[in-house]
């Protein structure tokens, strides 16, 4: 494989409500940040991910490209999932030997619309959808297969807002208290965020990689998995597939001081934090995680946009980053970062 | 561009108004298993799948790969979901290509769907952001006015839409899965049916269709059968506002179409393509895409379609399956270009067979024709 870094990250202060911008105008500043950061103003190859249904239209990605000044035309792709798979897609084209750099962003906004309810729409239309099952509904469902400790559990959660009122781009929340559930055993305080946001990372090869950064993050190993789309066909407390992902992405074969996990959810990061195998003393979600700030469809790659930051500032050597997609993390995406 | 990739299987459903007796997944399941038969595998040979369609909104399943993941035994793989607008079915092909060039995989299965009949794709179509007025219908209120340039700046008689969309009904009539089977065809027909959009009648425009199309893709060494060899692959996108875009030949389709002849080492796309597969939704935009990929200079797309040349026994026959006037589940129509395209070199296109193709070009393009996506692919090892 062809060595890939991560040159530059960039992401927007997410907030909690719509502020007023379109997608474009989420997007716009974090392309030009990180065009600004490498000084690249044409990439080898475009991706973004982002999903119709957060916009209510068909085609919003259409308007996304505007915000791109895409001229003369570019190379570009688009995928219907969170930008960690653009990504993905944007490796997978400078494999090829013939270009070498690429833009990958994402974007969403869940604040237009009620996300709970959008989410029931991507269960099966005909057996599941009907049923009215919400995503916390689901969530929940995966949670009491977990059977996790409460006292675990709110560690977590209190864990995760506190990094995230310390990392600038995340929400502030406060301290959790409360007992309210929202869907038992899920409690109020275990759900994550409705944010708005949007997220950018350049790739680049080789020896423009060294060129644009001092400190390259590496993708060393990067690898996705599904699972069966029905709940009853899966072990829901455990995640095969992320298991699967992280394997051939190579989590174990060396020490993980940072993992950035795309866990909405406290069980999640359980049931993750034992698919990828990460011992006691990995650092998970130091940015407050997806329950600090959860830009659906950028979430993913805001993850391994600050599992590469943590390599880019010269504060970890290896770290992990992990995305998820589909209901009750149904598909997972594993990425090994190194110095 | 990377290592070397074929089409080892092509699968397609029949093309029709409603397909009431499957579901969506059983729609991509049917199109995948006789994929993998024409490459005489087994989803347990695929090492990944790739899929597409067109905006979620027209089934209202959102990120329907999710939900279909067991249906096309994606289980324990891996699986990715494309969505570049009408041209989706290219770019998926594409993707699943770079999977295999990439050297991440040895086979790779493409699907890309649409079940038409499970929605309103015109109104889905018609849905604009709030603050910007809509004054279209569908893709045909979008596209008329490119197509009434086209004919002002080339002075094209009225009649020629009309012999593109008899040509390519004819065509439909030799392909087992064309959706529109019209038998009797002829222009006096066509011409009598009610203007849509002026200039395109009813029988100009593309019909809305279920069904689903799937390729196997492997590497060199993974290859079975008869192969169609990729040649060169490319996409291009450009914004769909800008002052100064040129909506009757955009530079994303010249580009994209230069960027793909340079990797096929063609250099005279009349001569050497021996057969396209070229979206054309609405009958005009075949004159129109002769010119933008090269096949006429500026202007003369229109005499190329008058002399018959684009016919099936033309010098350069385009759309000899029917093409997207024939058959259009919007999802899968691109990568239909693109897999018929492949039956072309492999010579299994059946009836619609153009003797001898050894090169063929597969085209999509999307959104406002703002996006683009090809692939050169031959009968020879490139």
């Amino acid at each position: 494989m062809r060595d890939v870094a991560i040159v530059a990250f960039a992401q927007t202060r997410h907030t909690d409500h719509d502020t007023g911008l379109a997608e474009h105008e989420l997007i716009h500043p974090v392309i030009s940040e990180v065009k600004e950061l490498t000084g690249l103003k044409r990439f080898g190859f475009t991706c973004s991910g982002s999903c119709d249904y957060l916009a209510g239209a068909p085609f919003s990605f259409v308007s996304a490209l505007d915000a791109l000044a895409a001229w003369p035309p570019i190379s570009e792709s688009h995928v219907e999932m969170d930008g960690a798979w653009a990504l993905y897609e944007a490796w997978v084209r400078l494999q090829h030997g013939d270009i070498d750099s690429a833009l990958v962003y994402g974007f969403g906004k869940s604040s237009l619309g009620d996300l709970r309810t959008i989410m029931t729409l991507q269960l099966d239309p005909y057996y599941l959808a009907p049923l009215g099952l919400d995503q916390l509904s689901y969530a929940a469902l995966q949670a009491a297969a977990v059977g996790a400790d409460r006292q675990e559990l709110d560690e977590i959660v209190r864990r995760s807002r506190a990094d995230g009122r310390s990392n600038p781009y995340a929400l502030d929340l406060p301290e959790p208290d409360g007992d309210d559930f929202a869907v038992q055993p899920l409690r109020k305080t275990d759900v994550p965020p409705i944010t708005d946001g949007a997220a950018a990372i350049v790739l680049a090869t080789g020896d423009l990689a060294g060129r644009l950064h001092p400190n390259p993050a590496w993708i060393r190993g990067i690898a996705h998995r599904t699972e069966p789309h029905y709940l009853g066909l899966r072990e829901l407390a455990r995640s095969a597939s992320a298991a699967d992902a992280a394997r051939a992405a190579g989590v174990t074969k060396g020490p993980v001081e940072v993992a950035e996990l795309h866990a909405q959810f406290p069980h999640e990061e359980i049931i993750l934090r034992q698919a990828l195998e990460l011992g006691g003393d990995t650092v998970i979600n130091p940015s407050g995680g997806p329950l600090a700030a959860n830009p659906v469809m950028a979430a993913g790659l805001v993850r391994i946009g600050e599992a590469a930051r943590r390599i880019h500032d010269g504060t970890a050597s290896r770290t992990v980053a992990h995305a998820a997609s589909g209901p009750c993390l149904q598909q997972n995406l594993v990425t090994v970062l190194e110095a | 561009m990377g290592n070397r990739c074929a089409v080892i299987g092509v699968g397609q459903t029949h093309y029709t108004t409603k397909r009431r007796d499957v579901s969506i997944a059983g729609l991509v399941r049917e199109a995948a298993l006789r994929a993998l038969e024409d490459a005489g595998l087994t989803f347990k040979d695929i090492d990944a799948v790739v899929i597409g369609k067109a905006p979620d909104l027209f089934e209202g399943v959102m990120m329907p790969e999710a939900y279909l993941a067991d249906a096309l035994g994606a289980a324990g793989k891996p699986m990715m979901r494309v969505h570049t607008a009408g041209s989706v079915g290219g770019s998926t092909a594409l993707v699943g290509a770079s999977l295999i060039q990439g050297g991440v995989h040895e086979r790779v299965l493409v699907v890309a769907f649409e079940k038409q009949s499970e929605s309103n794709a015109t109104w889905a179509l018609s849905t604009h952001l709030p603050f910007s007025a809509s004054l279209v219908v569908g893709a045909g209120g979008y596209f008329a006015p490119h197509i009434r340039e086209y004919m002002r700046r080339s002075g094209a008689p009225g009649h020629i839409g009309t012999l593109v969309a008899v040509k390519d009904r004819l065509n439909a009539l030799k392909n087992p899965y064309a959706h529109l089977k019209i038998p009797g065809i002829d222009q006096k027909m066509v011409e009598s049916t009610p203007m849509l959009w002026e200039p395109i009648r009813y029988l100009e425009t593309c019909p809305s269709s279920d069904g689903a199309c799937a390729i196997v893709l492997s590497s060199e060494s993974a290859a079975t059968g008869t192969p169609a060899w990729v040649h060169g692959t490319a996409m291009r996108s450009e914004p769909i506002f800008r002052a100064g875009r040129d909506t009757v030949s955009p530079q994303a389709g010249k580009d994209c179409a230069a960027d793909v002849y340079r990797q096929a080492g063609i250099a005279d796309p009349r001569r050497q393509i021996d057969v396209a597969e070229v979206y054309v939704p609405f009958s005009w935009y075949e004159p129109m895409w002769l010119e933008n990929l090269g096949f006429a200079a500026e202007g003369e797309g229109w005499k190329l379609t008058e002399s018959g040349a684009t016919a099936l026994d033309g010098d350069t026959p385009w759309n000899a399956s029917g093409g997207v006037l024939s058959s259009n589940p919007i999802g899968a129509s691109g990568l239909i270009r693109f897999a018929e395209a492949a039956l072309q070199v492999r010579g299994m296109a059946g009836e619609h067979q153009v003797d001898g193709a050894r090169t063929a070009l597969g085209h999509a393009y999307g959104g406002g024709a703002q996006f683009f996506a090809m692939w050169i692919v031959g009968r020879e090892r490139p």
